[in-house]
């Protein structure tokens, strides 16, 4: 009961050997480009190691105004969003197009729902001016005097984190629509199988900046 | 490990498809996890704290690559490659804090490490005197 439409057939590029050897290049690929992604983030990650270790208390001090319930519903649902994008691939894999569009759906909602708690979250630091750098201005209960660089790092991870939910939000939507064209099947669902792989990557940056940033 | 399955017939790509419960029960695992650092994280235990978040961080990182990224399944160079990163990072973090961590232990600090205040809020002439960046410099 093969679901994807009869009309669509992948095409295996004419410099492979096969669907297979085709297959396992481009995740090959696509690892790399998840080794350059690790690296990226390590760098924010490193100069949070630096400046922890410089100015404890200031840290100590200006991590505590993180909501470590917002951080943690936006764990939960990044987690959640990564058990249904591994269900999404499953379901490509196994031929199943409704399971395929419904799991993606649930993913891209997910994204959605991060986006909006970092919003809400994001609305009470500027309220606050607990902004990066130059512009720290705190004002409110017990604001630490110099929290600008712990606020300028925290912009800086949770930032790039969020373009990168919100690229994956991009490639999601893009493989939805292919989804529903039942372009995907067993034999060929490559593109499903490395924006889920995107999409848990960003779920391990949010592993470790979530425990650092809102709960040490 | 995958080359059991790796070429079926004619070069189909044939998917090595795992079973739900595994999904299933690393998303709980993920899940309990996630409540468990939460909750640890309310008790002061001093540099213990980190060292437990990250333990904890660590475990579920390596439970969302070897089962939702299938990379326990996979081809062992693209793990081979995943965890270069990391062993390269690690140097990264090894050499920057040798350096950062352990100033003035060799030779004293003669002053302000690293500016932390808004150039703004200092107040013109102390401005004006600390403006190496640890540029290393011995004045």
């Amino acid at each position: 009961m093969t679901e994807h439409s009869p009309e669509f057939k992948h095409h295996v590029g004419h410099h492979f050997t096969d669907a297979e050897q085709e297959f396992n290049a481009n995740k090959f690929g696509f690892w790399l480009f998840l080794a350059t992604e690790v690296l990226m983030f390590g760098g924010l990650f490193v100069a949070y190691a630096v400046f922890s270790n410089l100015y404890p208390e200031m840290w100590a001090a200006a991590s505590g105004h993180l909501d470590r319930i917002m951080g943690g519903s936006n764990t939960v649902v990044l987690i959640v969003s990564s058990l249904t994008m591994a269900l999404a691939v499953r379901a490509s894999q196994t031929d199943n197009r409704k399971a395929t569009i419904v799991f993606l759906v649930c993913t891209l909602a997910l994204a959605a729902t991060f986006m909006v708690i970092k919003y809400f979250e994001y609305s009470a630091k500027f309220e606050h001016g607990l902004l990066p750098g130059q512009w720290y201005t705190p004002h409110g209960p017990d604001t630490p005097a110099q929290g600008n660089l712990f606020f300028g790092l925290y912009f800086m991870t949770t930032g790039l984190h969020g373009i990168h939910v919100l690229a994956g939000m991009v490639a999601i939507s893009w493989l939805l629509r292919k989804a529903v064209k039942g372009q995907f099947s067993s034999r060929w669902y490559t593109p499903v199988e490395i924006v889920g792989l995107y999409w848990h990557l960003v779920d391990l940056v949010w592993i470790y900046l979530f425990p650092l940033y809102y709960l040490v | 490990m995958s080359s059991e399955h790796a070429h079926a017939a004619g070069g189909e790509h044939k998917p090595h498809v795992l079973p739900l419960r595994i999904y299933l029960a690393v998303a709980a695992g993920l899940l309990s996890l996630t409540w468990l650092t939460v909750w640890v994280s309310y008790f002061d235990i001093g540099a213990f704290n980190v060292v437990v978040a990250m333990a904890v961080a660590t475990i579920k990182a390596s439970l969302v690559t070897l089962f939702f990224m299938h990379l326990k399944y996979d081809e062992r160079f693209n793990a081979l490659v995943f965890v270069s990163a990391f062993a390269f990072l690690s140097l990264f973090f090894v050499f920057t804090l040798a350096d950062t961590a352990r100033r003035g232990e060799v030779d004293p600090v003669e002053r302000g490490i690293i500016q932390v205040v808004p150039e703004s809020s200092i107040p013109h002439d102390a401005a004006g005197a600390d403006s190496g960046h640890g540029s290393g410099d011995g004045h």
